[in-house]
C-alpha cells in the first residue's frame, strides 16, 4: 500500500475539519448559525471555509445550511400541523422574506402552497428511503451569498 | 434457503482509535485482529449477536485499485462521505449519552424523524457515518 505523503495527511486533516463543519450544521442548523460563526469553530477566515467547503461538498456552507433548513422545514410543512411562520423560526430562519425565498428556490413553489400540496406525500415509503428522497436537491447556487465569499482570506 | 447476514466491513484509518470506538465506546467484543504487514483486520460485533460480524478493514488495499482512486476514497473518508451503518438501540436515550461522553463527533442529537424512526447520528474515528435508530 502506498501510504499517503505528508501533504496529502495535511490535506486529509483538513478535510476533516471542513467535515466538522457540515456535521455541525446538520446538528445546529436551528440555531441561529452564520458563516462567521462556523469559521470560528475551526479557527478559519469566513472566506477561506466558504472557497475550501465549496471545492470538497460542491456549495457553500451557507448554500448547505439553506438547504439542511429548507429540508427539515419540509418535513415540517408536510406534517400539515404548522404555520409557514411557525416552521420558518423553527428551522432556524430570522426573516419570513429570506426563507420564502430560499424555499421557492429550491423546492420550485412557495412554502405555503407545498404545505397545501405535499401533506403525506411520503407515507408508505420506507424510512432509510424517505431519508434520502424527501431531501431537496439543489439545482442551482444560492442567490446573495451570506458568506463574503470573495472577500481576502485572513490565512 | 435461509441465509444470514455474516461479515460487513467498515474502513479504518487507525486501528487503535477504531478499537476505541467499537470495543470500548460501543462494547462491542473483538472476535479476530489480524496484523499483515503491518495493517490491521479487527473482527467486532454485539456480544448478543454472535453470528453477525463488522470487519474494520484498512481501505483501498484491493488489489486493482488505482492510485486515483485510492486518493478518491481516502479523501471521502476524510470529508465524511463514504461508508455509513445503522447500529439499533432498545434505549437510544441512554446510549446517545454515552456515546457522546466518550468524545465522539455528534452529527445528530436524539431526534423523532417525519418518518417514523426515532435516532441519532455519530462519526466514528475513521469518518464514517454511525447511525443509530431505537428499537420500538
Amino acid at each position: 500500500m502506498n501510504l499517503p505523503p505528508d501533504a496529502d495527511a495535511v490535506h486529509l486533516r483538513d478535510l476533516a475539519r471542513l467535515r466538522r463543519v457540515r456535521d455541525r450544521i446538520d446538528r445546529e442548523y436551528a440555531k441561529p448559525l452564520d458563516v462567521e460563526a462556523l469559521a470560528r469553530g475551526v479557527h478559519m477566515s469566513a472566506g477561506h471555509l466558504s472557497r475550501q467547503f465549496k471545492l470538497a461538498y460542491g456549495e457553500s456552507p451557507y448554500s448547505y445550511l439553506m438547504t439542511r433548513r429548507i429540508e427539515r422545514a419540509m418535513a415540517l410543512l408536510r406534517r400539515g400541523d404548522m404555520s409557514v411562520t411557525q416552521v420558518c423560526f423553527d428551522v432556524g430562519c430570522a426573516s419570513l422574506g429570506t426563507f420564502t425565498t430560499r424555499f421557492t428556490e429550491l423546492v420550485g413553489m412557495p412554502p405555503g402552497a407545498y404545505r397545501r400540496e405535499q401533506g403525506g406525500a411520503a407515507e408508505g415509503i420506507p424510512p432509510c428511503v424517505a431519508r434520502q428522497v424527501t431531501r431537496p436537491i439543489r439545482t442551482q447556487p444560492v442567490r446573495n451569498e451570506e458568506a463574503p465569499a470573495d472577500a481576502p482570506a485572513a490565512d | 434457503m435461509e441465509l444470514t447476514i455474516h461479515s460487513t466491513f467498515l474502513p479504518h484509518n487507525d486501528p487503535d482509535a477504531a478499537l476505541g470506538f467499537y470495543r470500548d465506546t460501543l462494547g462491542f467484543e473483538v472476535r479476530n485482529d489480524v496484523d499483515y504487514g503491518g495493517l490491521r483486520w479487527i473482527t467486532v460485533g454485539p456480544p448478543g449477536q454472535p453470528e453477525t460480524n463488522i470487519v474494520l478493514t484498512p481501505p483501498a488495499i484491493t488489489p486493482g485499485i488505482t492510485d486515483e482512486e485510492r486518493r478518491t476514497l481516502v479523501e471521502m473518508m476524510a470529508k465524511g462521505t463514504y461508508a455509513m451503518i445503522i447500529l439499533a438501540s432498545r434505549d437510544l436515550d441512554a446510549t446517545f449519552e454515552k456515546v457522546q461522553a466518550s468524545g465522539a463527533e455528534v452529527i445528530q442529537e436524539p431526534t423523532d424523524q417525519p418518518y417514523g424512526v426515532r435516532d441519532c447520528a455519530f462519526r466514528d474515528p475513521a469518518g464514517n457515518h454511525v447511525r443509530i435508530n431505537q428499537v420500538k
